[in-house]
């Protein structure tokens, strides 16, 4: 009980900090700054962060993504990982610039945005973009990158699913589709809003599942039940790998694999802590959270395999520590660290069933566990933030933005449950829905899988003219 | 001329290797394979996906001597490569028609 109340009082002493007024400020907040009033609320620490964390994000696609990916597939197929990953984030970044931050973070309806910003119409070196905290800024463009890494890698999990068996073209096209239709409504229904500055006197300008006051942080719902969902849909349309069940498909290298996920998790400081949008205590409560969900979930993944094979495997530490980053995401900002560490030893035995399991039972070839750790993961984490993000078990509630300045919110875990649950199951239906009709669809006019002579001689020679090894 | 092919546990190649030079022979090939006899293989998991390993790592050497030689070559690598447990390899022995020493194109005992 005494430990409890000290918990829950750190979490409301946390809470009204970030609604405070600068501590520099000599004047009272500023209703609806405008933009010349925004631009001296503007932090270089803030900015310096948002900056760093949009590289992090950016090194967690290329390589770590690649690598993660590509040392689990066989050595045939390695470059044509690599490729894939690479590409995603080449294409996705025009993708965003052009239309996509436009249609997430502009008003439109409560599903997805305008075209008010399309072609970065209106952003420039003196606009800038809310945070959580009333009367600070960061400058737009910072904001936009830091969103374009996040659109960048959300289409690149997903390849994982099919993986060694896809065809280059009608992949690219299946990707540039899914973010127009899929992950940029998603973002916007789940993360835009007018700021906390704006919220008060327009407390209908923001997305349709920020308005029932879903919690997500970093994007549980937005990245990875997303991909997730898609990837088991993409799964199920393509079919299994030739020789699946019959073949050994074994990793081709460990060791890449576990470079990869090293790398997934030091950046995944730049996803969450920098979700936070500025550099305070709420950023580093985020970057706390994701390294001891992390570390608590690739221990207990470990432990599950040490019962149930009398052996630990590497790839089970690593893909216990990505289940890990992956359910934290939601709730980087609201849990307390003693709650993230019960979502990781939580997080790894379910995720593990999904991939040993159920994944043998129903006989669907996702070969690199994208649904099994992505989705089932984020689905955890999301529906985790509701009752982690209570003060009452150290969490950090939630604000109330209708009201200027923003004020702490009385938290419900109950209610905050079901409000994660609709959250989820408006991205799986969504998601999947769309996915499945963009994969059947491409599959129908340009075909996704290649020959089969192609997929046994390996992607990498038939996709792309190349060997990943040549010695 | 005798073609000697074994398969022996590869961390007894240096060992074969030595005795080998030492009884006069002076040139070998090396080469890593995959193979079994007796020895049975294992069982890998990854995330649950089981695969049952048939083949195991072998070293292939192959020496070409004259006839005289051929039979203490093959009790040499017999005893030297020799563990006593299961997959320890074999040994064959074949009749070589030609053989030709690329550099001064001396031929049969003369290129061993």
């Amino acid at each position: 009980m005494k430990l409890m109340s000290k918990i829950s009082k750190a979490g409301a002493l946390a809470a009204s900090i970030s609604a405070a007024a600068p501590v520099w400020a000599q004047t009272a907040l500023i209703k609806a700054p405008d933009a010349a009033a925004q631009a001296g609320m503007v932090n270089k620490g803030d900015t310096t962060w948002m900056l760093v964390s949009s590289a992090l994000v950016l090194l967690m696609a290329i390589p770590a993504l690649g690598l993660f990916y590509g040392g689990l597939v066989r050595s045939k197929n390695m470059l044509s990982v690599l490729m894939q990953t690479f590409m995603i984030v080449s294409l996705v970044a025009i993708l965003w610039v052009v239309f996509g931050y436009s249609l997430a973070f502009t008003p439109g309806s409560a599903y997805v945005g305008g075209l008010s910003k399309a072609f970065l119409a209106g952003v420039g070196v003196s606009t800038f973009a809310a945070t959580f905290s009333n009367n600070v800024y960061i400058p737009e463009y910072a904001f936009v990158i830091f969103q374009m890494t996040f659109a960048c890698i959300t289409p690149a999990l997903i390849v994982g699913a099919f993986a060694e068996r896809i065809k280059f073209w009608p992949l690219m096209l299946f990707c540039g589709l899914w973010v127009t239709i899929v992950y940029f409504p998603i973002a916007h229904m789940v993360w835009y809003w007018s700021g906390p500055d704006f919220l008060a006197d327009n407390p209908t300008d923001m997305g349709l599942i920020w308005g029932w006051g879903a919690l997500d942080f970093a994007g549980g719902t937005v990245v990875h039940i997303n991909a997730g969902i898609a990837g088991l849909v993409g799964c199920l349309v393509i079919g299994k790998r030739v020789g699946f069940g019959k073949e050994n498909m074994a990793p081709h290298s460990l060791t890449m694999t576990m470079i990869g996920a090293s790398m997934l998790w030091v950046g995944w400081f730049g996803f969450n802590a920098g979700s936070n949008l500025e550099a305070n205590g709420l950023a580093a409560l985020a970057f706390m959270n994701t390294f001891v969900a992390t570390a608590a979930a690739a221990l207990s993944w470990t432990l599950v395999e040490q019962l149930r094979h009398g052996r630990p495997s590497l790839l089970g530490a690593v893909s216990g520590a990505v289940a890990g980053l992956v359910a934290v995401t939601p709730a980087a900002g609201y849990a307390g660290p003693m709650g993230a560490i019960v979502l990781g030893l939580i997080v790894s035995p379910v995720c593990y069933t999904f991939v040993s399991y159920v994944k043998g039972k129903f006989g669907y070839d996702d070969s690199l566990d994208v649904f099994g750790v992505h989705c089932v993961g984020g689905i955890l984490g999301a529906i985790g933030t509701g009752i982690l993000a209570d003060p009452s078990l150290g969490g950090q509630g939630w604000m109330d933005y209708t009201v200027f300045p923003a004020v702490a919110g009385t938290f419900d875990m109950g209610a905050q449950v079901i409000t994660q649950i609709k959250a989820v199951l408006v991205t799986l239906v969504w998601s999947g829905g769309v996915s499945l009709v963009l994969f059947w669809g491409i599959d129908k006019i340009f075909g996704l899988r290649p020959s089969s002579d192609d997929e046994r001689q390996g992607l990498d020679q038939t996709s792309h003219g190349e060997n990943a090894y040549n010695s | 001329m005798k073609l000697i092919i074994a398969a022996i546990k590869p961390f007894k190649l240096e060992e074969v290797r030595e005795a080998l030079t030492a009884i006069g022979v002076r040139g070998m090939m090396v080469t890593e394979i995959k193979g079994f006899g007796l020895q049975s293989g294992h069982t890998e998991i990854y995330r649950g996906a089981e695969y049952e390993v048939n083949f195991v790592p072998k070293v292939r050497i192959e020496v070409v001597v004259a006839d005289g030689l051929a039979d203490q070559v093959v009790t040499t690598i017999t005893k030297t490569a020799r563990t006593g447990k299961i997959g320890d390899g074999k040994i064959f022995v074949l009749d070589v028609a030609a053989a030709v020493r690329v550099r001064t194109g001396e031929t049969n005992d003369d290129a061993l």
